[in-house]
């Protein structure tokens, strides 16, 4: 694979980490990956254990799925049972545990219609080949895919489609970092010291690497964005080491060859047109958080689901026992949880963290062995 | 319905189609069931059930594939299959030209084989109630004096062979689901490996494990050999032969070849004195012509299979938990 196995080179890998061990002088350095996708590969391809001691990863909140609060996914099951409409669905949404031990995995298996589909305009498709039916989108992600979401209102407007809807789910990557630095610590937790940034990956091909600015001026942290192949973390790594140690703090793209400063304008335009930012959003793990994730605009309403079907936010806790919140804000590592391999698996989520391979208790469960 | 009936239809569908395309003597004598004499020693049995969406994928489809999946379970204790059943559920409404189709694949394979599929049954259920057509096949073999081959039978220090690129199955299904048509030119790999075995263990009798890493792929069955022989097991992931096409079909995708299924490969553990010669002969062979060896059974820890990263990092290769579902990001 032209352009991927380049990036995956145990040569250069040795070179980088020969690199990052004359770098390292006698401290901690913790630097918290944003992105799953980081995580992922920080997992996948065993980069923690290439690390010196001193280096440490702290696995960040960006996994699509793991943020994504009980109740939201409760109030789209309800949905489900009560209209019997078709839902289509990204395959990381189906094993995500909702209330009562349901999840969209379940509730398909007892004969609602849940379509897995890996595209927005498989549900343009589904929609106009089941007139009779509504169908109705589950929008989540971070800013990466956002547009696709947009893309699929503009395309049922434009084709008169009148039974396709969004549940729209799509949140912010800068809000939730900002969240994550402005956390107070409540009694009895450890505080988290967190050095520097792995900047998103993808998200940031959208918006460029502007909105990250506020991470160096205001709370003074490097954040260097970085690719998801295992050697742009590692670079990544070594780059914002550097930056600690030379005192400098700033945005710095080692993802250059996919990100531009600007990020891609075409997208931001889309998104701007038909979707609008809530004033506030609950997070799994970080809470409500301002102006952190996006709704469709008032003039686009009949394709918003929740205006649509009249829904509603169930008032759900989170999972007793489960410490995802923790997890996501990097306060505890998943084997620091009462409940991680015992009765939280992969094949039987307690938290959200444990379902997608992005999530940080997944990934350690499937990867991390070694290190526990 | 009524070619399920069991009337005239029954034995039309019978006669036209399964004895047409499954010609034996056993077969055709329309008993309900078939008698044969047995060899003296140990025998060998395994059925299947294969449920596949597509019913045709590209490398093959559920009549050839339902030859193959038994006669590889039944031979990888290495045993020689001698006979097969078939038994068939088939949905109302299903089209006699497929059905035909299939057949005339399933029996094609099984002359393939040598081995011939001697009783027979079929059902037919209501429309709604089944997906096509569903096909269970049993394989009964004769297991050659002088083999011992097992899971539990890894000893320390064996080497470890795959016969050929991993995911090609797998992959090839998914490229032509309804909902995820990508253009490629992967193809099934499904195939009967017991000629194959038979000169594995003709040449070195001592192989201790063997087995097909059909569902949950490579890593599932290296772990499932690692826990029923209790010990560990090591590999290095830039010996794993995978295509191109399948590399990146997965990374379009999110997925791990090291958890797709295969249908032509068989992973075999052997004594590390006996590994060239054994891979000599399988490279020789045309099902086991990209045959490389991938790591070795370790004394540490037991139970765990490790990968030496194409990074050069380290980590674990656990099993597969549910389905692979692809990733949003």
């Amino acid at each position: 694979m032209k352009y991927i196995e380049e990036f995956r080179d145990n040569k250069l890998a040795k070179v980088i980490t020969a690199n990052i061990k004359k770098e390292c002088q006698d401290r901690q350095y913790n630097i918290m990956e944003f992105c799953g996708g980081h995580t992922h590969a920080i997992f996948r391809y065993g980069v923690q254990n290439l690390m010196p001691d001193n280096v440490k990863y702290i696995h960040g909140p960006g996994c699509p799925v793991c943020v994504l609060p009980i109740n939201r996914l409760d109030s789209i099951i309800d949905l489900i049972k009560q209209e019997n409409v078709i839902l289509c669905t990204y395959g990381d949404m189906l094993r995500v545990p909702g209330s009562d031990k349901n999840s969209l995995m379940k509730i398909k298996a007892a004969g609602f219609d849940i379509k897995m589909v890996y595209s927005a305009m498989d549900a343009l498709k589904i929609a106009t080949e089941n007139p009779n039916k509504e169908v109705v989108f589950f929008g989540i992600g971070f800013e990466t895919t956002t547009p696709p979401t947009a893309v699929l209102i503009k395309m049922a407007k434009q084709l008169k489609i009148k039974n396709l809807s969004i549940y729209c789910n799509h949140v912010l990557t800068p809000s939730a970092m900002q969240s994550i630095l402005d956390m107070k610590v409540e009694k009895g937790e450890t505080p988290v010291m967190i050095d520097g940034f792995l900047g998103p990956s993808h998200v940031s091909s959208i918006i460029g690497t502007t909105p990250y600015e506020f991470v160096p001026k205001k709370y003074h942290k490097p954040i260097v964005i970085a690719g998801f192949e295992p050697l742009d973390v590692m670079q990544s790594t070594l780059m914002i080491i550097r930056q600690l140690n030379e005192g400098r703090c700033e945005v710095e793209n080692e993802y250059t060859r996919v990100v531009k400063k600007e990020g891609n304008k075409k997208a931001q335009q889309l998104v701007a047109k038909y979707l609008d930012l809530r004033g506030t959003f609950a997070w799994r793990g970080l809470g409500y958080v301002k102006n952190s994730a996006l709704k469709i605009k008032d003039e686009y309403s009949q394709y918003d689901a929740e205006k649509k079907f009249n829904m509603t936010e169930s008032n759900t806790d989170d999972i007793k026992g489960c410490e995802c919140a923790a997890v996501l804000r990097g306060l505890i590592s998943p084997p620091e949880c009462k409940l991680y391999k015992k009765i939280c698996t992969p094949e039987n989520p307690m938290g959200a963290c444990m379902v997608s391979s992005e999530g940080a208790c997944a990934a350690h469960y499937s990867y991390g062995g070694l290190l526990e | 319905m009524s070619h399920g009936g069991g009337g005239k239809a029954s034995s039309q569908l019978i006669e036209q189609i399964f004895f047409k395309y499954f010609a034996n003597e056993m077969l055709c004598t329309a008993d309900d069931q078939a008698s044969f004499d047995i060899p003296a020693g140990r025998m060998s049995i395994s059925t299947d059930s294969h449920v596949i969406s597509p019913l045709i994928f590209p490398g093959g489809d559920i009549g050839s594939l339902s030859v193959h999946g038994t006669l590889n379970d039944v031979s990888m204790s290495g045993a020689k299959p001698l006979y097969m059943s078939a038994g068939f559920i088939l949905e109302e409404g299903l089209k006699l030209s497929l059905l035909e189709k299939i057949v005339k694949s399933m029996g094609q394979a099984s002359v393939d084989a040598g081995v011939p599929i001697i009783t027979g049954d079929t059902k037919v259920v209501e429309k709604g109630h089944g997906d096509g057509i569903f096909i269970n096949t049993t394989a009964i073999g004769i297991i050659p004096e002088g083999l011992d081959i097992g899971g539990d039978k890894a000893q320390i220090g064996d080497k470890i062979i795959i016969s050929g690129s991993i995911g090609d199955h797998g992959t090839a299904i998914m490229s032509s689901r309804e909902n995820l048509e990508f253009d490629t030119t992967i193809k099934s790999d499904s195939a009967a490996l017991h000629h194959l075995i038979a000169d594995m263990v003709q040449v070195v009798p001592d192989i201790h494990c063997l087995r097909d890493p059909t569902r949950g792929g490579l890593a599932t069955t290296l772990n499932e050999f690692s826990r029923q022989s209790n010990v560990g097991i090591d590999i290095i992931e830039q010996k794993i032969p995978v295509k191109t096409s399948v590399k990146s079909a997965c990374e379009l995708l999110g997925l791990d070849p090291m958890y797709i299924a295969n249908e032509g490969k068989l992973i075999c553990l052997v004594p590390a004195n006996k590994v060239d010669e054994l891979l000599k002969l399988m490279q020789s062979h045309k099902l086991g012509k990209d045959s490389k060896i991938i790591g070795e059974v370790v004394a540490e820890h037991k139970k765990m299979v490790t990968m030496q990263t194409q990074l050069g990092g380290r980590r674990i290769v656990d099993y597969l938990t549910g389905d692979q579902l692809p990733r949003i990001c």
